[in-house]
């Protein structure tokens, strides 16, 4: 569990995050939405540590990350997968470097088992014969599942995403949406995922958070969605024709699943 | 605000001296970065001392063309200004502005496409990954590349001096053997290691901490071969004073 107490952030006296509190539960996938701009990257990054809040408390587990010496921060993140935003491949690596770095980094596998699982991660986000390209010469589709299995293949305890499917063309959108929310059961991962695809929260939103104007301004699970009538919410998630049907039928029926 | 950057330096050369997390992956870096910073600087480096080499000696002769000066002086001179000045000094900022460049925009590139952020969120001491080994193949090989343009600048006093006919042969090689004095290349050596040093970090710094785009980032390597150039003219001026008075 992740808990996150009153986190303000301002760039150059603007203010992005004004006092936000959430907590992000275990094995479940937890869901950070809101229109572009409205600060997730500056949010996940704040609680990543990347960039240094102004106020505001972050414990992994109850620990205290303001309380940790820098040592004990880098222990943590070893338990952590990140999926950025603009994926962040090494670029001097090939696919299958990328992927093993962790490893080589961190374990003492075999060559032969760092092998087996780089192919084992790479299957998994649909991905094949890759191995022996560079992030600059496949396409930006691809390079977003390859960061998915480069933040897996250490079985993180914490995974973060940014936009994992923005990029994707819905049918892989859907598997990856779908793996993420797998290794977060199985595994019993503190998944939190930023997206504004209306998809993927259908899909996996297990608990979703709204941020706008720097507050956090709903918090609900998907079914709870179409009943809601927080303004703010209704602005960003029905502004299109099709979900505004999709509202009007689940509302007849009186429930979704 | 120099006291600021001074001090922000200082603590990045902090974070680059801890022991690597995992040695292997620093030795691969190692040679990876040997081959990147130095083995292919040789081509240009050896081509440029060369060339200054003989130039010195057809300015040197000229000088020197009064008939009670002994030739033997022409030979002297040039060992002495390349092995005190052009190798240790000279190349070293043309290596600052070459690799210099290089370090500060691949770092900052890093930067600015999240990628070190990538290492750091993995718990890697991203400074130390990047800047360590850099730093130690620069210091460990710039001394040899440095040695290597002695070798060429004299040698190509030598062959200049014998085609234009300016200085023969015997008296070039008397002078070079009159003058050789080995504390010469260990203080040319020494202050190598200082320039080395400066080469593998400025840029790395300016790098690091680069913010913005890739707009940023060719300012910052502008800003790295700066800083790079004028932290050794200051540096040299200094191990001079300090070592051979
Ligand atoms: N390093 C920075 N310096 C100054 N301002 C920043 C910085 N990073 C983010 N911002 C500002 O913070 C605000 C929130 O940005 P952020 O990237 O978090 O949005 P987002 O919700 O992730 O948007 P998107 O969905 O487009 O990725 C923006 O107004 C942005 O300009
Ligand atoms: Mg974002």
């Amino acid at each position: 569990m992740i808990e996150v107490k009153n986190l303000y952030k301002s760039f150059d006296g603007k203010a992005v995050l004004k006092g936000i509190s959430a907590v992000f539960e275990t094995g479940k996938t937890n869901m950070i939405i809101g229109r572009s701009g409205s600060g997730k990257t500056v949010f996940l990054k704040s609680i990543l540590g990347l960039i240094k809040p102004d106020k505001g408390i972050i414990s992994f587990d109850g620990r205290i990350w303001e309380q940790m010496s820098a040592e004990e921060k880098r222990q943590i993140r070893k338990e952590v997968g990140v999926v950025f935003q603009g994926n962040a491949l090494f670029d001097s690596m090939t696919i299958e470097e990328n992927i093993k770095f962790p490893m080589r980094m961190f374990t003492q596998l075999s060559p032969e088992e760092k092998k087996k699982r780089v192919n084992e991660v790479l299957e998994q986000v649909n991905l094949e014969g890759v191995n022996d390209k560079y992030p600059a010469e496949i396409s930006g589709g691809m390079q977003k599942r390859v960061a998915l299995a480069r933040a897996i293949v250490l079985y993180p305890k914490y995974l973060f995403c940014d936009e994992p499917n923005s990029g994707l063309d819905p049918k892989t959108a859907i598997i990856i949406d779908n793996l993420i929310h797998d290794l977060t059961i199985r595994y019993n991962t503190t998944t939190v995922i930023n997206t504004h695809d209306m998809n993927s929260i259908m899909e996996i939103g297990e608990k979703i958070i709204l941020l706008k104007d720097g507050h956090k301004q709903w918090e609900g699970d998907k079914s709870e969605i179409f009943f809601t009538d927080n303004p703010d919410l209704n602005d960003f998630v029905f502004s299109s024709a099709l979900f505004k049907k999709v509202k009007e039928l689940v509302q007849k029926e009186g429930h979704f699943d | 605000m120099y006291l600021e950057t001074i001090g922000k330096y200082a603590l990045m050369l902090k974070e680059v001296f801890k022991k690597p997390q995992k040695p292997k992956i620093f030795w691969e870096n190692y040679f990876k970065e040997v081959e990147d910073l130095g083995i292919k600087s040789i081509g240009l480096v050896g081509f440029i001392s060369f060339f200054i080499g003989g130039v010195v000696t057809i300015q040197t002769a000229r000088n020197l063309s009064n008939p009670l000066i002994d030739k033997l002086y022409i030979g002297y001179a040039t060992i002495k200004s390349i092995i005190l000045e052009f190798s240790p000094t000279f190349i070293s900022i043309i290596l600052a502005g070459i690799v210099g460049s290089y370090i500060a925009s691949t770092i900052g590139t890093m930067r600015i496409t999240e990628q070190i952020d990538a290492l750091d969120v993995m718990g890697v001491n991203s400074l130390n990954y990047l800047v360590l080994p850099k730093l130690v193949a620069a210091v460990t090989f710039y001394p040899f590349l440095i040695t290597i343009s002695m070798f060429l600048g004299v040698f190509g006093g030598w062959v200049v001096g014998n085609m234009t006919g300016m200085v023969l042969s015997e008296d070039y090689l008397k002078g070079i053997r009159y003058s050789f004095d080995s504390f010469d290349v260990f203080y040319a050596l020494i202050k190598t290691v200082f320039f080395a040093f400066f080469i593998a970090t400025i840029p790395a710094y300016y790098g690091y901490y680069v913010k913005g785009g890739s707009l940023e980032v060719g300012r910052a390597a502008t800003q790295a071969v700066i800083w790079t150039s004028v932290s050794i003219i200051i540096v040299n001026y200094i191990l001079t004073q300090l070592l051979l008075s």
